[in-house]
Order: structure tokens, then sequence, then C-alpha cells
């Protein structure tokens, strides 16, 4: 009995490495399908003619210059976060607790301007808010890592619960500092004389805040790219028993890792609050933590890049949100959107790194073989 | 006296569609496969329920010739296949395109809570309805309703009968699925598939075959969760974000259940339990308290998971192979 040999129709092998720009250009192309898909959605639920919609997009983030500043100033915050994500994601420690740790950063600085608005001069209290919240955001992103370090903890998780615990850690506070009593919100802190508001540059209200990350995400790019710690982070990413072997102390660069990763989030939670909003809410961070996430991820982990795929995510959920303002629908249509923008960026990744082979063209390459 | 008897049904009823959600992520988990977009997945099983009970409600000529059997199947039925499709699309982005889990989960949540809510906002004006509001009130009171005897029988009915059928099928599904994990090949197959793919793979199972069913049938399960919220904890009206943040409650309780959807019946009405617990707590009127009352559920589940991890017991671990993507060709 002669068995036939059955090949399977599809035969999957992983590439050993792409030029950069195809693999920009298999981005680019899911995203231009992506478009297309959420245009068709959109002309199906407005009824408007898709390029007219696209152009809603558009003039949502550049028809003014404050539409224009705004733009930049959701770009910078998005990047921070990300920024702050990066170097924990490079050595695979899944920091998904970015939100609690803005909101604990946030809190510190908040605390200072609240408490000791009638203590001290304005810049002491400014220098103790940048400390506070550096110092609050490293602590919530440090207990899950000291846990990961030394007994292996689920770090997706327990960082994933710390956020919880600080936006009612935040609720509390917001009642207790709620200003008039009864309001359950905190209102402007400070406004009459601005106590702990940054300074302003110019008249440009959001510009230190996209200096600030701009600073930040070079730093960044050098630390990771040029320094010791950089280095370390990426080989405990590679393989910790590598790491162990080389002599590197993976729990130290764990701990540290997070310390300057929740340091970044409490440095934006400062950012938000004592720089645009000067008040408190629970969503101060407006999803970002989960946000920069896929933003950190669709750039491949490299700060440079994050300011493309942070400008691409903040104009697209901009214009859909103008899209859902302009045409009556619910402000939830941005992130199904963003949604379906995603899932095309995310499932694109497959064929940059792998290769797939149909059964003849497998036949070919063999009678090309022999 | 602390109030049990009124405080029970409450703690229960909020722990009904963390059960359900808990239950469809322990059955994903266990084939590796950490599914974050269950809160996104909990919303569209809530609002594809709505949105098949709506169409239903409004093709009658009167609120009055509602007929219970098709108010009930095809709200489900609707739920079901929009939490399917949610699954489907999770897996394939996971599975077969291999994409990262965690990134494609909250993907996925981003998508589902705008989808509900999307929909949940707008859907009486893109159908040109002429109610005031999202309620289907009429499907709800079929939904709720419990034995006749019931209300006869005083605590004893309030504790265990005053519920919907959906609670009762939600710990008969916990059950089963415990007993599926535990007891039958098919279980012993899909554990296997969760710690070691590998092994699994050469033992001759399929690993991918086991990853898509799991997460599909976890993702149906976690899905009725939204539509028991919805049908029947808040009597078929539908709010923006009112299912706030319970599926991550929901993942959470995967963690403090130690992966046992037995343990999750008990564990369900706890948590449920600890989310009320600031409504009958003796603060008075201490608004500051009740929401550190809130966080309770959180800090107990951080406590089990770094307990758990310091024990170091074999059994008690989660999946070996928890998010991690399974490619053959890659040892």
């Amino acid at each position: 009995m002669t068995e036939t040999k059955r090949e399977p129709l599809i035969h999957i092998t992983k590439r050993a490495s792409l030029p950069w720009y195809a693999s920009w250009g298999i981005r680019g192309a899911a995203i231009l399908v992506a478009l297309i898909v959420c245009a068709i959605i959109c002309v199906l639920t407005t009824g408007e003619k898709p390029l007219r919609i696209y152009g809603t997009i558009l003039s949502a983030s550049f028809s003014s210059a404050r539409r224009r500043w705004v733009l930049l100033q959701n770009i910078a915050m998005l990047l921070a976060v990300g920024l702050a994500l990066i170097p924990a994601f490079r050595m695979r420690f899944w920091n998904l607790g970015g939100e609690g740790q803005i909101l604990a950063g946030g809190l510190a600085t908040a605390a200072c301007m609240i408490c000791l608005r009638d203590v001290c001069p304005n810049w002491v209290i400014i220098v103790c808010m940048v400390i506070s919240s550096i110092a609050a955001g490293a602590l919530w992103g440090v207990i899950p890592a000291i846990f990961k370090a030394r007994w292996n903890t689920n770090e997706t998780l327990f960082t994933l619960m710390m956020n919880y615990v600080a936006t009612q850690l935040v609720a509390f506070f917001i009642i207790i500092w709620e200003m008039p009593k009864g309001a359950g919100k905190i209102g402007i802190i400070n406004q009459k004389d601005m106590i702990g508001w940054l300074p302003v540059i110019g008249n440009y209200k959001y510009l230190l805040n996209i200096i600030v990350v701009g600073i930040l995400c070079i730093l960044m790019y050098i630390y990771l790219n040029y320094s010791k710690h950089g280095y370390e982070i990426s080989v405990v990413g590679e393989s910790q028993r590598t790491a162990r072997y080389v002599g590197i102390k993976v729990e130290r660069v764990v701990i540290r890792t997070m310390l300057l990763s929740g340091a970044i989030c409490g440095l934006t939670g400062m950012l938000l609050v004592g720089g645009t909003d000067h008040t408190l809410t629970t969503s101060i961070s407006g999803g970002r933590g989960f946000t920069a996430v896929m933003v950190a991820w669709l750039a491949k982990f490299n700060p440079i890049w994050m300011i493309m795929t942070s400008f691409l995510l903040v104009l697209l959920q901009r214009g859909a949100s103008e899209i859902s303002t302009v045409y009556g629908l619910n402000q939830s249509f941005s992130e199904i959107l963003t949604g379906i923008i995603l899932f095309f960026i995310v499932g694109s990744e497959f064929f940059i790194s792998y290769q797939i082979h149909f059964r003849h063209t497998a036949k070919k390459e063999d009678i090309r073989r022999v | 006296m602390f109030d049990f008897v009124s405080f029970i049904p409450r703690a229960v009823m909020q722990g009904v569609p963390l059960l359900l959600g808990s239950t469809g992520e322990t059955l994903t988990e266990k084939s590796g496969n950490l599914n974050l977009g269950i809160p996104g997945i909990m919303y569209v099983g809530a609002i594809s329920g709505v949105i098949g009970g709506f169409l239903y409600e409004s093709s009658l000529p009167s609120p009055d010739a509602i007929r219970a059997l098709p108010a009930i199947l095809i709200p489900m039925c609707a739920s079901l296949l929009g939490s399917l499709l949610m699954g489907l699309l999770y897996c394939f982005l996971t599975v077969t395109l291999r994409a990262n889990q965690n990134v494609t989960g909250l993907a996925m949540t981003t998508f589902g809570v705008g989808f509900g809510n999307f929909f949940g906002g707008s859907l009486i004006k893109l159908a040109g309805s002429k109610m005031p509001y999202l309620a289907l009130s009429a499907s709800s009171i079929i939904y709720r309703r419990t034995l006749p005897f019931a209300n006869k029988l005083g605590w004893f009915g309030s504790i265990f009968l005053s519920y919907g059928f959906l609670a009762y099928l939600a710990i008969a599904i916990a059950l089963l699925s415990a007993w599926i994990l535990r007891h039958t090949r098919v279980g012993l197959h899909l554990r296997a598939v969760g710690e070691n793919p590998n092994t699994a793979d050469a033992a001759g199972i399929n690993v991918n075959r086991y990853k898509y069913v799991s997460t599909c049938i976890g993702s149906m399960i976690a899905g009725l969760g939204g539509l028991y919220y919805v049908m029947d904890y808040s009597s078929g009206i539908w709010s923006n974000n009112a299912f706030g943040d319970r599926g991550w409650l929901a993942i959470a309780l995967v963690i403090f259940t130690i992966w046992r959807p037995d343990t999750g019946v008990l564990a369900s009405f706890l948590f449920g339990g600890l989310y009320i617990l600031h409504m009958y707590s003796p603060s008075g009127m201490n608004l500051a308290i009740k929401e550190l009352y809130k966080m309770a559920p959180y800090i107990v589940t951080i406590i089990v998971l770094v307990l758990s991890s310091i024990r170091n017991k074999r059994e008690n671990q989660p999946p070996q192979s928890l998010g991690l993507p399974y490619f053959r060709e890659e040892r």
C-alpha cells in the first residue's frame, strides 16, 4: 500500500529579517486598509461621502492654531506615558499599570498644591510637586516589581489591579478635598492665585509640557541605546538566563527599571495636573496608560518611532471624535474606529515576522532545487 | 444588626456577571490565552443582547403581545453571537496571526466598550424608534421571573430563590466547567495546552483547535455575563458605562479563585459583596470612606496573587504558557 504524502495548503516560516522599508510598507498598507474599512463604517452610519469624512478627521487636528496645539499636547502626553512603558516592555515586564502610576503622580501633585499653598513660596511648591509626583509614580510602579523580582508574581495582573487601587485612592481624596463641599469634585485648584501651576512659556499653554516630553524622548533614546543600563534591560528581555550567566543581577534591573517607568508616569501625572488641567479627577489619564501600551508596541519599543505612532493614534482619536460631534453620533464612535485600526495594525505584524508559503509555491521551489 | 437577608441577594446579583466573566476567562486562560479583552467582550455581549431584544420588542404590535420564549432566546442568541465573533477575532489575531495577547486584548476592550456605548447611545436614533430611552422592560420582566412560590418562603426564598434563571445558569456553567477541567480528557488536554503547548503538540493534541474552541466558548460565557447585567440586574435599561470596571473585576476574580471555576461561585458572591459593601458600611454618610471600601476587591486580589506566588505551590500557579503565542517551529 502506498501512502500518499499530504502537504498542508499553507506553510508558515519565520522571516530572517525584513528591510525597514518593507516592514513599514506592510504597516502602512494595514493602516490604509483600516482607514478604508473605517470610512465604509462612517459612510454607513452617517451617509456622508468618504472624502469628506477624511477631511473632517484632518480638520479636527489642523484647522486652527488652538487645535494644532491641542494635538501636540495630546501627542506629548501619550508619548510621555509610552516612554515610561518602553524600558519595562523591553525587558518583557508587562507594565499595564501606567494608568495607576499617572494617577499616583497626579494625586501627589494635587496634594502639594492644596496642602502647601499657605505654607511655602510658589517655587518650593513646584519643586515639591516634581519630587513627590516622581516618588509617588515610582512607588506605584516598584511595588509589583519587587514582588516580581523576589517571588515571580505575575506582573501583568498585579499592575492591572494597582490601577484600580489608585483610582479609588484618588476618589477618596477627591471627596476629602472637594470644592465646594458636596460637589463630588475638586474643580480648578488655586484658580485665583495660580499657586502650584507650572509656568507658561510665552502665551503657549502647552509648550512647557511638549518641551519636557521632547527632552525626555531624546534622553530615553540615549538611555536605552547607549547606556549600560539600557544594554542590561535588553539582555534581561531577551533571556533572563543569559543575563544571569553574564553576571547581570536580574532582580536589580527589574526593580530599577520599574522605578524609572513609574517615575516617568508620575511625572506625566504632574504635567497633567500641574501643567494643563489644574484639577484632579479619576479619569485624568484618559486611558493613556492603556493606549500607550499599544503605541509603544506599534513602535517596536523605539522612542523615536513612537512619536509617529502616538501622532497617528491621537490624530485618529481626535478625528473620530470630531466625526461623532459633527454628525451627531455618540462620542464612543472614536473608540470603535481606534479599535478597528489597532486590529489591522496588530494583525499586520504577522506578515512582517512570518512568511506564508502556499502548497504550489513550495513545489516550484522543490523543482528548482532539483 | 447587619441585614443579611437584604445584603446577600444583592451581593449575589452583583456577583453573577463576575462569575460568568471569570468562568469564561478561566477557560480561556487554561488554554494559555490571557484575554484582556474580556471587559470589552462583556460589553459586546450586553449590547448585542439589547439589540436583539430591541429588534424583537419593536417588531411587536404592542408590548402585551410579548411571548416568553422568543423574548428570552432572541437576546440570548444575539448576545452569544456577538461575543462569539469577538472571541473569534481575538483567536484569529493571537493564535493564527500570533499577535501580542496583551495588545490585542487591550484593543478589544477599547473596541468593545466603544461598541457597547455607541450602540447603546445611538441605537434609538439609528433605528428611528419612538422610545424615549433604551429600555427593554417587557423582556426584562421575563428574564427576572422567579419561581412562583419564592416570595412565600420568607428569608429562605429571598436568599436562595429570588434570582432570574441566568443566575442559576451561571452557577451551573461554573460547576460544569470545573468538572470538565478536572475530570475529563478534554479538560486534561486543555490544561496541557495551557501549561506547555510544545509537549501537548508532541502528544498529538491540536493546540490551535483547543485554543480557538476554549477561547470562543469562554468569550460566549463572558458575554452572557453582560447580558445578565443589562437584562436582569439593571431591569433591561441600558445606560452608558454603567457596567463599569466589572470586566476587570472578573479578571481579578480568576486570580482570586486560582483558576478554579467552582471556587468562583462563592468567590464571585464574596466579590459582589465587597463591591457593594460600601452601601452597608457603618461609616454612615462619610462618602470618602466609601471610596476606600470599593478598593477591597482589588486589594484582596493582590494579596491572593502575592500569597499564591510566595507559597509557590505548583497547582496554584497561572498556566505556565499564559500570554505566550505558540509557534511550532520556534523552540
